[in-house]
């Protein structure tokens, strides 16, 4: 009995064991691939930071990587403006997110739980802006706005809200359509109104959303050029955005590429840490209107 | 009450459709206005001209090439983007250790400003000095730094190539993520009928995971391509749409035509806004949108 039970372990453990180790050599060689691309995509923003880092006498110099080190580059990149210019990006995103969340709430809660005469119409028009992007328009934009007269902070803001707003109200209607209105009925029942129910229930329960497409609208308006360099034109560098100041250390005849990259890395670090954030929920946002 | 009850949700929209019609419809308006004005280089207005800008426009020596050129453009960016990202969402949807950590680099170039991407390929194509250029002078490539072969972007052609590479290098987050969270869609169960069915794996994802895929496929699809044909940094960090037009796309040329006539800057951009709609609409059209994506 024990000299026939004995071996017979070590059959099916080969047995199970080949496939397993197969598995394991599969897992690794995907993994080293998905490294490999992981490389190549932070590659160029690495170049970024070498760059920032590389001292001014060895920017003719032919070599990948730098030969001294240097952080003058981030010294000296605040006498030419560039904290004015930071003041002037955060008050543009802050002010459109703003907007685009207060604007969007109301319009998702309500195409969320209501149907109305109205609603199919009101939800094209959010599609039909996200088609058409500033760069098609930007005539219409710049003379319009030029009109208007007002600041160019303030044009900025409205227009960044404006491109953002489908964004939000798409990701808002999907969380507020998902929380089950007899939640917020049994809420009034016991006494907390409509509002309390709101601000109580409805609300804390949309907060990813809420995070998602505030984070979102902050980057898109933190990150948009092309309007902000129309409209900013002439305005002195501490008035004029992140991206514009960046584009202004080309110059006519030299590019100052050492204070390019370093102001380049302050306006692109931050965003990629808060982008990591919403990695997750941001395709739902960007599809789900096209998709409904 | 019945009235207040309709027009209740009025209320709740209204401050959005008031927001939508500053921003996004009345510069269509002021945009289709302009285009059948004459206006100066200071934005003064000296009157109605009629189909003027219009006809000058479509006599432009570059109007056909430029068209000619953003279709090619739109093409195989979105094309390209596609299927590299078939091939990334396949791969980052398998379970392996460190995902996370790699998807975090994958969202790098979505997250970050495209003026950044293409000025960091600017500097890196730099004739003399550009790490590109030194890597490829290195292992034998480029024969000479700052020779004319070197010089990629003050090619036409080569200029073009590069810059349809950084194009579809910053579509790829967002497409793979689109494709990805299609793939997360489709339940296993599917795949073990398949695989009962005696289906191999390349058998299983063209008759499983594709056709299921679609509807992630063509809303990425239609998202890009209406990307792709406004996509204004790239071009005009890395070339300015030179030498002459012949690596401007016909937003580049719309941008250029405002410096120096507004009017047929607008009648540009009213004929690409056309083009944009023509083409959603031929999308979804030839795509038969509805059935595919209304589940």
């Amino acid at each position: 009995m024990i000299t026939t039970t004995k071996p017979a372990p070590p059959l099916p453990a080969t047995a199970r064991s080949a496939p397993r180790s197969r598995r394991t050599l599969r897992t690794w060689v995907i993994a080293i691939a998905a490294y490999v691309i992981a490389v190549i995509f932070l590659l160029p923003y690495l170049e970024m930071l070498f760059m920032a880092l590389r001292p001014n006498s060895e920017l003719g110099l032919a070599t990948i990587l730098p030969k001294h080190w240097t952080f003058s580059n981030f010294t000296t990149l605040w006498s030419s403006g560039l904290g004015g210019s930071i003041g002037t990006s955060l008050e543009i995103a802050a002010g459109a997110t703003v907007i685009v969340l207060l604007v969007s709430m109301p319009a998702a809660y309500c195409t969320a739980r209501r149907r109305f005469r109205g609603r199919t119409g009101f939800l094209l028009l959010v599609l039909a802006t996200q088609m058409f992007q500033p760069a098609a328009m930007l005539v219409g934009i710049q003379r319009e706005f030029t009109n208007f007269g007002l600041p160019p902070t303030m044009s900025l803001i409205i227009v960044n809200a404006g491109f953002n707003l489908a964004f939000a109200v798409w990701i808002l209607n999907a969380y507020f359509s998902s929380i089950p209105a007899e939640l917020e009925e049994a809420a009034m029942v016991d006494g907390m109104g409509r509002v309390g129910a709101l601000l109580r229930i409805t609300l804390p329960l949309a907060a990813p959303g809420i995070v998602t497409a505030l984070i979102f609208t902050f980057i898109a308006a933190w990150n948009e050029f092309l309007v902000a360099l129309t409209l900013s034109l002439g305005e002195g560098t501490s008035q004029q955005p992140l991206t514009v100041a960046i584009n202004n250390y080309i110059g006519e005849y030299s590019v100052d590429w050492g204070h390019l990259f370093a102001a380049g890395l302050v306006a692109t670090v931050p965003v990629i840490i808060l982008f990591a954030f919403i990695e997750g929920r941001v395709v739902s946002g960007l599809t789900a209107g096209a998709v409904k | 009450m019945l009235a207040i009850r309709r027009l209740a949700p009025m209320l709740w929209l209204g401050p959005a459709v008031a927001l939508i019609g500053v921003v996004v419809l009345w510069p269509v308006v002021v945009m289709v206005q302009s285009s059948f004005q004459q206006i100066g280089g200071e934005g003064f207005v000296a009157g109605y001209n009629g189909t003027t800008n219009y006809d000058n426009l479509f006599h432009e020596p570059d109007f056909v090439s430029v068209l000619l050129r953003t279709l090619v453009w739109v093409v195989v960016i979105v094309g390209v983007t596609m299927l590299i990202s078939l091939g990334l969402a396949q791969l980052f949807h398998q379970k392996f250790p460190g995902r996370r950590v790699t998807r975090w680099a994958l969202i790098i170039p979505w997250a970050a400003s495209v003026l950044m991407t293409a000025l960091i390929f600017k500097w890196a194509l730099d004739p003399n000095v550009g790490v590109i250029n030194v890597i490829l002078h290195h292992i034998g490539v480029v024969k000479q730094l700052g020779s004319d072969q070197a010089d990629w972007l003050g090619n036409p052609t080569s200029a073009l190539i590069w810059m349809m590479g950084v194009a579809v290098f910053v579509s790829l987050p967002f497409t793979t993520y689109a494709l990805l969270s299609g793939l997360q869609g489709i339940p296993g169960d599917v795949y073990e009928a398949a695989s009962i069915d005696g289906a191999t794996s390349w058998r299983s994802y063209l008759g499983v995971t594709l056709p299921l895929l679609r509807p992630a496929i063509l809303v990425a699809t239609l998202i890009n391509v209406i990307n792709v044909f406004n996509s204004f940094p790239i071009i005009w960090e890395m070339t300015r749409g030179g030498p002459g037009y012949e690596t401007s796309t016909s937003t580049i040329y719309m941008i250029d035509l405002k410096e120096s006539d507004v009017g047929q800057a607008a009648a540009m951009s009213v004929f690409n806004f056309l083009l944009v709609i023509v083409i959603v609409l031929v999308y979804l059209s030839t795509t038969r949108w509805k059935e595919q994506v209304a589940r």
